[in-house]
């Protein structure tokens, strides 16, 4: 079964980009959500494999995500990355304190990605 | 290089037009920002001046374009955004104050992106990108961005939770921070919502709390209030007192208490003991697989729809105009087929051979024109975009000319939201900077002047759009000097366009003076209205998009143009007519009526045709000598019918009217437009091409030129008559 993959991200180009550079190399439905709102809301929805977050986003901050994915028992199992740019370290370091399992910062090459998820997602489908 | 991403035709256009997108937002809030601005400047009562807020969109603005170039490998584009960003982010902090010289470099950050990405679209690369304008650029910025911080966090020591500080980001911190300093009150407003339908709800309170003060942060509430909900904790700042701001919530249930005194956030999971009320959902394990996606009991309707509002929220499409236009070329075939089909059952008919088969199809062809006419309005309806598209960049035209012309004028924009083609907008974008470009230069005085006329020392251009009939009329109006008719005269007199005693202006002529090409009644060329571009070219433009142009203007108060535009583009009902052996299209909407008279109607008037039609005189126009056309042999006007009628078919406006004459009406149908071609742009009297359906190409009449051109004609000859 195809793994099911939740990209919150405020760019369409970007959260294409991710999609089509993640589908190159996974079987996997991806989730895309425009805004953190919307991403607390399909959460409950469907059990996800991955989560990944921008953030900076306009409704709610992709930190504030990651804190609520990972101290809730729901779902803090599921493994999370957060996407941040150059001269961020802050934002990196604050995410991985706060529980997320990776980051990748902007502008990333593809392979990154890719290495990054098939890391991140468990060895079996389900 | 290699290294690089590659980014194939779809996700390049996919950037471009985000990358467009943010750029017009950023220049709506940059003239926001400049507007806070200047009222904080002027010392407006109740101005909040520069808002917090809406520096962190624009940072978010120039954040997003950078992360969007990096990724595309675009690197001249990322380092302008980059080095904006920093600026920016500076800015939102409050390291670096604004001021009217940080905003210009925001602004001319804005035209070099735009020009980066106009760049790119055209040539798919950078190729051609010019790097010393892009590095004296950054180094402009980086002086600007490179003052020294202020003061360093005070938040964490006024005592704010570090749970709640570590989800913050740098900016929301600042504001906690900027807070915290100006003496605020910290305070937190806790709610439960229903998961389906939590940001209504959240928006609600956050629209209520802005009112008391500054909303620094959302935090969700991680653990599971109960099934089917969602908690919030809304931060925020103010200098109210609790009582009140418990009266501004009243009717929602909503828990506020101040946060640096309160002893957690709500709903963390280290509180997680405190919340025990909730039933535990079993945790996740082996047997999760088959009971997915298993909402809580009772929960399953509220997630229902949490679905489908998800399913809304993502369900717009962008779409390339290239794809809508191809859209609209087939949905025009069909209606041209259609033609055919109608044609066809109409020929059966005459024929007398199947009556009740050609009754069905006639009536077939009836329903099947119905439907295509819903077709083509929903696929006009896509193209359809609000005139924000392009007023939004006058807003940025204004401000630029008007501080190079050393004048002062405010932009008051009414009607944005009126919607026509994008193609139009997009058209419209030259031809109004034209006369935006007028008005300042041209029409209103300094301030020195204005003052010393008892006028408001800052000038004013009022640009409206509205919706008239079938068509959207945008008006742009100043309050300037007007336009000096003697003037335009002894200009035209000067350069040879009229006879020294020709006798004053019209309006209307003064009007066709000032289109002629060349024309200017500026003795220097000027940075602002010399570049070559005169009001012939706005004409020409507006003439184009089958649209008119027409001005008013009053000596010392001020000019007012008026472009009238069809709504859409792509399909036109059209008269079909016939003279000289060609057939011609005349929009169908310009036509008053159609006459047939006799030879013996027309009256020779200062040696123009005209005839008398009611109580006005009708001026009339040959195609065959507009055009020069060489008739076929024997022909004669009226097409030979033997008591030599002639056909009239009166268009344009009141007083504007015309009398086009022709041998034949072929009948009144759907034609598509298309385009002229770059041999046929420009010449007088053509607004296009159009398809018939059977495989001829017709040229489609400009009325508003022809019309234009017969009045000349007149003034002309009444002069040397």
């Amino acid at each position: 079964m195809a793994y099911r993959i939740l990209i919150a991200e405020d760019s369409p180009t970007m959260r294409s980009l991710l999609a089509s550079t993640i589908e190159d190399v996974a079987d996997a439905e991806i989730v895309e959500t425009g805004t953190g709102f919307e991403a607390l809301k399909v959460l409950p929805r469907h059990r996800f494999d991955l989560i990944i977050t921008d953030i900076n986003m306009p409704d709610i901050n992709g930190l504030e995500l990651v804190h609520f994915v990972k101290s809730n028992p729901e779902y803090q199992r599921i493994p999370l990355i957060i996407i941040t740019t150059e001269g961020s370290s802050r934002d990196q370091e604050r995410g991985l304190k706060l529980g997320a399992d990776a980051y990748l910062v902007k502008p990333f090459r593809p392979e990154a990605l890719q290495q990054t998820v098939a890391r991140l997602l468990p060895r079996e489908a389900r | 290089m290699s290294d690089e991403p590659t980014p194939g035709a779809e996700p390049l256009r996919e950037f471009l037009s985000e990358s467009e997108e943010l750029i017009e937002k950023l220049g709506r809030d940059l003239i926001a920002l400049d507007q806070g601005l200047r009222r904080e400047g002027a010392g407006e009562a109740g101005a909040g001046g520069v808002d917090p807020e809406l520096l962190n969109d624009i940072f978010r603005g120039a954040h997003s374009l950078k992360g969007l170039s990096g990724m595309f490998g675009f690197k001249g584009l990322t380092t302008v955004s980059h080095n904006l960003e920093n600026l920016l982010d500076a800015l939102r902090l409050g390291r670096v104050a604004l001021d009217a010289q940080v905003l210009d470099l925001l602004f001319a950050g804005l035209d070099l992106l735009g020009r980066q990405v106009r760049g790119v679209g055209e040539g798919g690369s950078e190729e051609g990108a010019d790097l010393a304008e892009i590095e004296a650029f950054v180094a402009r910025l980086n002086e600007a961005a490179g003052r020294p911080r202020t003061a360093a966090t005070s938040a964490a020591a006024a005592g704010v939770d570090p749970a709640i500080l570590a989800v913050l980001t740098e900016f929301e911190e600042h504001r906690l921070d900027e807070n915290v300093r100006a003496g605020r009150g910290l305070y937190r407003a806790r709610a439960s919502f229903d998961l389906a339908t939590f940001d209504q709800g959240l928006a609600e309170l956050t629209g209520r709390l802005k009112k008391q003060g500054e909303v620094v942060t959302t935090l969700p509430g991680a653990a599971a209030a109960a099934p089917g909900r969602i908690e919030f904790d809304v931060v925020f700042a103010t200098d109210r007192a609790e009582a009140d701001l418990r009266a501004a919530l009243a009717g929602l249930e909503a828990e506020v208490s101040p946060l640096v005194a309160a002893p957690s956030p709500a709903g963390r999971a280290e509180e997680a003991p405190q919340v025990p009320v909730a039933p535990q959902r079993p945790a996740p394990g082996p047997d999760a697989d088959r009971a997915e996606p298993r909402p809580a009991a009772g929960a399953a309707q509220a997630a229902e729809e949490a679905e489908s509002s998800l399913r809304s929220a993502t369900q717009t499409v962008r779409v390339d105009i290239a794809k809508l236009d191809a859209l609209m070329t087939i949905v025009g075939e069909l209606v041209l087929d259609k033609t055919v089909i109608g044609g066809i059952a109409e020929e059966m008919r005459q024929a007398g051979g199947a009556p009740t088969l050609s009754g069905a199809l006639a009536k077939a062809t009836r329903s099947l024109g119905k439907k295509l006419a819903e077709l083509q309005e929903r696929v006009m309806e896509v193209r359809m975009v609000p005139l924000s598209q392009a007023f939004d960049k006058m807003a940025r035209t204004v401000r630029k000319l008007s501080r190079d012309a050393g004048k002062e004028v405010d932009l008051v924009i009414s009607g944005a939201d009126t919607k026509l083609d994008k193609l139009i907008v997009e058209e419209l974008v030259d031809p109004l900077m034209h006369i935006i470009r007028n008005a300042i230069d041209h029409g209103i005085e300094t301030t020195d002047e204005r003052v010393e006329l008892g006028k408001p020392a800052r000038g004013r251009i009022a640009l409206r759009a509205f919706q008239k009939g079938n068509h959207v009329v945008i008006e742009v109006e100043d309050d300037g000097q007007g336009i000096d008719f003697d003037r335009v005269r002894s200009v035209a007199v000067a350069r040879g366009l009229l006879e020294p005693d020709a006798p004053p202006l019209k309006p209307r002529e003064a009007f066709d003076l000032l289109c002629t090409p060349g024309f200017t009644t500026r003795d220097t060329v000027t940075e602002i209205s010399g570049r070559g571009v005169g009001m012939d070219a706005v004409r020409t433009a507006i003439s184009q998009l089958s649209g008119a142009l027409d001005l008013e203007t009053t000596r010392g108060a001020g000019t007012k143009m008026i472009i009238t535009l069809p709504m859409t583009l792509a399909i036109i009902q059209a008269l079909v007519v016939a003279t000289c052996g060609r057939t011609y299209a005349i929009p169908l909407s310009q036509v008053q009526e159609n006459l047939m008279i006799a030879p013996g109607d027309i009256r020779t008037v200062e040696r123009r045709e005209v005839i008398q039609l009611r109580e006005r005189t009708l001026p009339l126009a040959r195609l065959e000598r507009i055009f020069r056309l060489r008739p076929p042999d024997g022909w004669r006007p009226g097409g030979g019918r033997a008591d030599g009628s002639l056909y009239v078919v009166v268009v344009g406006m009141g007083e504007r009217s015309l009398g086009i004459v022709v041998d034949e009406l072929l009948g009144q149908q759907d034609v598509v437009i298309k385009s002229v071609g770059e041999l046929l742009r420009g010449v007088r009297g053509i607004a296009g091409a159009a398809d018939l359906g059977n495989q001829q190409t017709v040229l489609v009449l400009d009325v508003g030129s022809l019309t234009d051109e017969a009045i000349a004609l007149a003034a002309g000859r009444r002069e040397v008559g």
